[in-house]
């Protein structure tokens, strides 16, 4: 494989991406469980992360993103279950030996040694010969723009920058896939999005399989193929951004997600629509709504959720047959820019909605805080959450 | 307000400054001043001679000096031998804290008694009709009774250590756990071997820790004189040996000197380690 272009990492623009003469090998876990001695941090896993594919495990702390990353990189054993890399089982296998290479979190770059060390310390541990190794190191670092910073000690750098090392330090030893620890969570938000951006060009040019750790869902939707949510353990929902955004498959995803309005109720009647179902549910303090999914049981509980842009506001009476509509007053109204996030309380109960709508189109409506509006959106835009 | 504040501060360094000057200072300058004065063989007389200094840089002298350094580098070497292992046991093999605590406990129960009660309590046990020589005897391991285990340079060297090889594991052991241990997983993901790991990671970032064990268990060898004495039966000497001997005698301006030389010594060396090491992070 080459690593091509020695070009800085923000000046590459869309070059073309470099092909690597080895494919990047796919991964699967196959029911891999992680149990520590009192809870199970990871449970049952099975995923298929596709070669070459930019993967984020997303989820808030504690849902086991990090001990799934852990486990591909082999710093944590698995408790069952198998990790394969390709045609390799790789869960038994020393970190070394999986071609995968890790970015920590805090970065975990040797203080005492050089960055020029730091980034050609995995080619001197696998014995690469002192020229060979200066030459790479100097490609490494002018990749990621840190030429000149060769002789530096990681804490004379910006936080910016050591986050650069940590990554040319990975790629130092062409690895095949690179797994990362919430890369970007140490740095400020300008950085931040400006680094993601570069992360993702990396991926592109080398063809490599990232799996990267995020709580931030703006982070997994800017720069994943495919988002993985994860929640106590458990895989909730695999798919595109695209698709966790518009068709969240549970409860969970729908909140942490984000922008959505849910409300929890019984199943009061399933009909398949197609290849989809349309589902009543009755709940309490509004009344019954109908949604669009798949999975529901009538009678048992269950939830939908509305998206804050898919609604319609309107004053005055209810139009008549419209299936998904209530009563709400406004109770905060948020400028940030584009956008403006209305806050509304049913009158009837404590529960709280919002509403989104560019600042132009809110404005155009003339609505005041205080106002009774009366919202209503179709059952397309209304999603089933079974659980 | 302000001038309260300022006086505040002032108020609560002034105990310990006055001990400082007190009683280290003033007796430090004491002994300077003594160690030029004049001894004629029953009393001390002001003087301003270097004769003192002169008797020290003579064989007998430095020969005692010698001894001095033998013990400190052989007590130095074993004690890092045997706390390194240890502090890395401690900070990587046991995770959970109370267990930590109480093995920590358990390497302080030299300090349990007196040094005195300890000193002698190894009498019955290395002497020639002692426990050690019993067993060894018993076993078939030694036809005759040892005679160096008591009152020998082995007997100083392994009192000095049971004392002072928990003055070396503590500051090792605080270097170790403070190590993140995300660097180690760094280092194997790169590739690195378990010996790699230690050599390139651990060891150097404990070498602060070994400093600071270091300046305790050279600054407390160098002074030793009741180890010495009682486990050499007086045949083995140091400076902290001849220094008491002269006071015996009430040579006191010759004593000054050597305790002037001695301190000196013992600080270029304090120097050279915290020059070679960074050691404020560890502080």
């Amino acid at each position: 494989m080459t690593l091509g272009t020695s070009t800085p990492l923000s000046a590459t623009g869309n070059a073309s991406p470099v092909e690597p003469a080895t494919a990047s090998p796919g991964i699967a876990l196959r029911s891999v469980t992680k149990m520590y001695s009192n809870a199970i941090a990871v449970e049952n896993l099975t995923l298929d992360i596709p070669a070459g594919s930019y993967c984020c495990l997303l989820g808030p702390s504690g849902c086991g993103k990090t001990t799934t990353l852990r486990m591909l990189a082999g710093h944590e054993a698995v408790s069952s279950g198998e990790i394969w890399m390709g045609d390799r089982r790789v869960d038994a296998l020393p970190p070394a030996k999986r071609d995968t290479a890790m970015v920590f979190q805090n970065y975990a770059l040797f203080p005492h040694k050089s960055v020029r060390e730091n980034v050609g310390f995995g080619l001197k541990m696998r014995g690469v010969a002192k020229r060979e190794r200066a030459a790479r190191v100097a490609e490494m670092l002018a990749l990621v723009g840190l030429a000149e910073f060769g002789d530096r000690r990681p804490t004379q750098l910006s936080g910016g920058q050591q986050q650069r090392v940590a990554l040319a330090r990975a790629l130092a030893t062409r690895p095949q896939v690179l797994l990362l620890d919430e890369p970007l969570s140490a740095l400020d938000e300008s950085l931040r999005v400006k680094t993601r951006s570069e992360l993702r060009k990396l991926q592109r040019q080398f063809g490599l399989t990232f799996v990267q750790v995020t709580h931030a869902q703006d982070e997994a939707f800017s720069l994943a193929d495919f988002i993985v949510v994860m929640d106590h353990g458990r895989v909730d929902q695999v798919g595109t951004a695209a698709a966790v955004y518009h068709q969240p498959a549970s409860v969970f995803v729908a909140d942490f997600v984000g922008d959505n309005n849910i409300f929890a109720g019984q199943v009061l009647s399933c009909e398949p629509v197609g290849d989809r179902e349309r589902v009543q549910l009755a709940v309490e303090g509004v009344g019954s709504l109908v949604a669009t999914g798949a999975g529901g049981i009538v009678g048992h509980q269950a939830a939908c959720c509305v998206r804050a842009d898919q609604m319609q506001l309107a004053v005055g009476d209810r139009p008549p047959h419209a299936p998904n509509q209530l009563s709400a007053r406004i109770t905060a109204i948020e400028f940030t820019g584009y956008v403006t996030r209305v806050l509304l309380r049913l009158p009837n109960n404590s529960q709280e909605l919002l509403y989104k709508a560019r600042t132009e189109d809110w404005l155009a409506t003339g609505y005041q805080e205080g106002q009774l509006l009366n919202l209503s959106w179709s059952p397309d835009a209304c999603i089933f959450l079974p659980h | 307000m302000k001038t309260w504040k300022q006086l505040q501060t002032y108020l609560l360094v002034t105990p310990q400054t006055l001990v400082f000057l007190l009683f280290l200072l003033f007796p430090l300058l004491t002994i300077f001043v003594v160690s030029f004065w004049e001894f004629n063989g029953y009393a001390m007389s002001p003087a301003l001679i270097l004769g003192n200094y002169k008797a020290i840089f003579t064989p007998v002298y430095l020969a005692t000096y010698l001894n001095t350094f033998k013990f400190t580098v052989i007590v130095w070497g074993l004690a890092l031998a045997i706390a390194y292992p240890v502090a890395y046991f401690l900070a990587f093999h046991i995770h959970d804290l109370r267990w930590q605590i109480g093995l920590f406990v358990l390497c302080t129960i030299p300090f349990f008694t007196s040094n005195i009660i300890r000193m002698i309590s190894w009498i019955p046990f290395l002497g020639r009709e002692g426990i050690l020589n019993q067993v060894l005897l018993n076993l078939g391991i030694v036809q005759a009774p040892v005679d160096i285990f008591l009152y020998s340079d082995f007997a100083v060297v392994l009192a000095m250590l049971h004392l002072y090889t928990l003055f070396m594991v503590v500051p090792i052991f605080n270097s170790l756990v403070r190590i993140d241990r995300d660097l180690i997983a760094a280092a194997l993901d790169s590739g690195a071997s378990g010996l790699q790991v230690f050599k390139e990671v651990v060891l150097p970032l404990s070498l602060p820790g070994i400093a600071i064990g270091s300046i305790f268990i050279v600054t407390l060898v160098m002074g030793e004189f009741t180890t010495v004495r009682l486990m050499s039966g007086g045949q083995a000497s140091s400076v902290g040996s001849a220094i008491r001997n002269q006071i015996g005698s009430l040579q006191y301006p010759q004593a000054s000197a050597n305790a002037v030389i001695l301190l000196l010594v013992t600080l270029a060396i304090v120097v050279g380690i915290m020059r070679t090491f960074d050691i404020r992070k560890e502080l």
